[in-house]
């Protein structure tokens, strides 16, 4: 199991259009990716493709969350979503 | 006649008949059993095949939609095969549910965590259950829910609309749009912004009219009668004729008479000049070249100042931009320029008189400016802030002379410059009225002093009396040497026209006002403004005089300004 901790960037959250690119790119990967706010147990992480369950997260600018994925390519499928979210998809 | 109110998103008169959007799906009873002749799994595969059905078809409408209504139907689509909404609904497909109850429930544990959540995200339930209603028509086989189909026009009712809905919104058929519920962040209110369509969200009691109910609607005031009469009709072809005016400005500043009255704007950086070229600006009456220098420790750089002027010129094409040099002090410092300990700074070390105590910065401005212009093609003016004196005014027209610019100027704030315009205009080549400082020393009211407020009026007639003396300096002085205003008094479209009785030849303004200042130009001509002038020029007070004026425009309030 692979860990990444990333802050959000966006300046609207996780919502909305930086929820649905994110929750795109982590549909098309091959593995499952989960996202948790940081501190929460492993437990209650949440499917990163979920756009309903990213959007019940409400991640705020400057959150930091926990994304897990285990399996090949898990190392740079976790880096590419981290580089999502530390940009800020409003500006794009 | 009845009567309702709701909150109005998007101004506009309309009267026109309702439709109401069809009734929601049928709810799957509680409790409803997955037929006997197929498997949990079968049931579940059927659900995912629906829901891939659905989000298909939401992409196709959002392949053809506006790009607002592209946005939120694509976040739709992914909605329809999310993980924790199938999840949700497979956990009770296995316990027995049937599939359309199964999405059902889940769709509304969703929707409930949503509203929840409250805020966007409440607004977002209403998706949810959108996407939820299609699944079930696509299971069940119905035609999913959606806009009533009609060969007329009509003003649409509903309870909320989800993207879905908004974004097959036909314009030429739906002429308005009522919602009983949502709020001004709705899709519905975001849409109906974002297509200019009339709205109003959140009136209750609109279920109740029958469909064919001829309605008037008031989406500035947001409210709804029903029976609209003949005041009704009076006020939906007022509305008509002011939106027409109101929106558009040609291009073209020019009095009943054909006198040409040219409508500049004020600008403060390129991008805001791309803007007021667009809305139609014949010329830069105003630009604040402040922006270049606010929030910096040190001077920019000639390189990067001439880069930033030459935007501003570039937007203009061949037209004129007169440039104001820094106008640095009182309410904008700056640390390298400007001296913070004064006790007075509206009566300090400011504008053209920073170059005295910094001698050197104005210098490398003037020379950032004669090469932005020699790289453009901007007819390209420039005039020195908070001059008092005809000597001021002399230095500074040999200034720009040094640097290669060839039309200098002077504005024209200081009650001093405007007593003597005539001498000061011997020296250079225009003058440009800055009506906020003007009204400011005019009065001795400091301009940021709310209970001061009533004698900060650029309807004060002693300032009025400064504007008709500056003009008359031109005049005096014999070489027709154009007197312009760049201030917030040439944005009042009464006292534009005041403006243009007293002999001002150019109004500079922000671009949003140009079209209102232009329609009301429009119906005087140049001998009756004149006579306008006269009136507020003999007022007793401010608020006289634009009584007084307004009267006499009765186009004012035929266009509602």
């Amino acid at each position: 199991m692979s860990e990444r901790l990333a802050t959000i960037a966006s300046a609207s959250g996780l919502h909305a259009r930086p929820a649905a690119l994110f929750a795109e790119a982590a549909g098309a990967l091959d593995i499952e990716v989960t996202i948790a706010p940081k501190g929460a147990p492993e437990d209650d992480a949440l499917d990163a493709s979920s756009i309903l369950s990213l959007m019940t997260l409400g991640a705020a600018k400057g959150d930091e969350v926990v994304l897990r994925a285990s399996g090949d390519g898990a190392e740079a499928a976790l880096d590419s979503l981290v580089a999502l979210l530390e940009t800020d998809l409003d500006a794009v | 006649m009845q009567h309702f109110s709701g909150v109005g998103v998007m101004p506009g008169r309309v009267i026109g008949t309702i439709r109401h959007m069809p009734p929601a799906l049928s709810e799957p009873p509680a409790g409803e059993k997955l037929d006997a002749a197929v498997t949990a799994e079968q049931a579940i595969a059927g659900l995912k095949e629906a829901a891939a059905s659905v989000q298909a078809d939401l992409r196709t409408r959002a392949a053809t939609a506006s790009p607002e209504a592209k946005a939120v139907l694509e976040a739709t689509a992914q909605m329809a095969t999310d993980s924790m909404l199938l999840k949700g609904a497979n956990k009770l497909i296995n316990t027995g549910l049937s599939a359309e109850r199964g999405i059902w429930e889940s769709g509304e544990t969703v929707a409930q965590m949503l509203i929840t959540l409250g805020g966007y995200m409440a607004e977002r339930a209403t998706d949810v259950l959108d996407v939820r209603a299609r699944i079930v028509a696509a299971l069940r086989g119905v035609p999913a829910p959606g806009i009533p189909d009609s060969t007329d026009p009509f003003i649409l009712v509903a309870e909320d609309l989800a993207p879905a809905d908004t974004a097959t919104l036909d314009p030429a058929k739906v002429i308005a749009l009522l919602t009983t519920g949502g709020g001004p962040q709705s899709h519905t209110a975001i849409i109906a912004r974002a297509m200019g369509l009339t709205a109003i969200v959140a009136a209750k009691g609109l279920e109740a009219l029958e469909s064919g109910t001829e309605i008037f609607v008031d989406g500035a005031a947001g409210t709804i009668s029903t029976s609209p009469g003949d005041t009704e009709r009076t006020a939906v072809d007022a509305w008509l004729k002011n939106a027409a005016l109101l929106s558009v400005f040609d291009g073209n500043g020019v009095m009943a008479d054909g006198h040409q009255v040219p409508l500049l704007a004020n600008v403060g950086g390129g991008k805001d000049a791309v803007k007021a070229a667009a809305a139609g600006a014949q010329g830069v009456g105003l630009l604040r070249t402040e922006f270049c220098f606010l929030g910096r420790d040190t001077e920019p750089s000639i390189e990067e100042q001439v880069a930033q002027y030459k935007a501003v010129f570039d937007a203009f094409g061949s037209k004129k931009v007169v440039v104001r040099t820094l106008d640095a002090g009182a309410d904008k410092p700056l640390p390298f320029l400007t001296d913070a300990s004064e006790p007075n700074p509206a009566l300090g070390v400011r504008g053209y008189r920073t170059d005295t105590t910094s001698p050197g910065v104005l210098a490398r401005q003037l020379s950032a400016i004669a090469t932005a212009s020699a790289g453009s093609e901007a007819e390209v003016w420039v005039m020195a802030p908070m001059i008092s004196t005809p000597s001021e005014a002399a230095d500074f027209a040999a200034m720009c002379a040094d640097a290669g610019l060839a039309t200098p100027g002077v504005m024209v704030e200081v009650p001093s410059a405007a007593l003597s315009s005539e001498a000061i205009l011997g020296q250079v080549s225009f003058a440009s009225l800055g009506t906020n400082d003007l009204t400011q020393y005019t009065m001795a009211a400091d301009r940021q002093l709310g209970p001061l407020a009533a004698l900060n009026n650029p309807w004060q007639p002693a300032v009025l009396r400064l504007i008709e003396l500056t003009v008359a300096g031109s005049r005096a002085e014999g070489n027709h040497k154009p007197v312009g205003v760049c201030g917030e008094a040439a944005a009042d479209p009464a006292l534009a026209v005041v403006l243009v009785g007293l002999g001002v030849s150019t109004l500079s303004m922000s671009a949003r006002s140009l079209a209102s200042v232009a329609a009301v130009l429009k119906t005087v001509t140049l001998e009756r403004a004149g006579e306008l002038a006269q009136l507020a020029l003999a007022a007793p007070s401010a608020e006289a005089a634009r009584t007084a004026v307004r009267e006499a425009l009765p186009a004012l309030a035929e266009l509602g300004l």
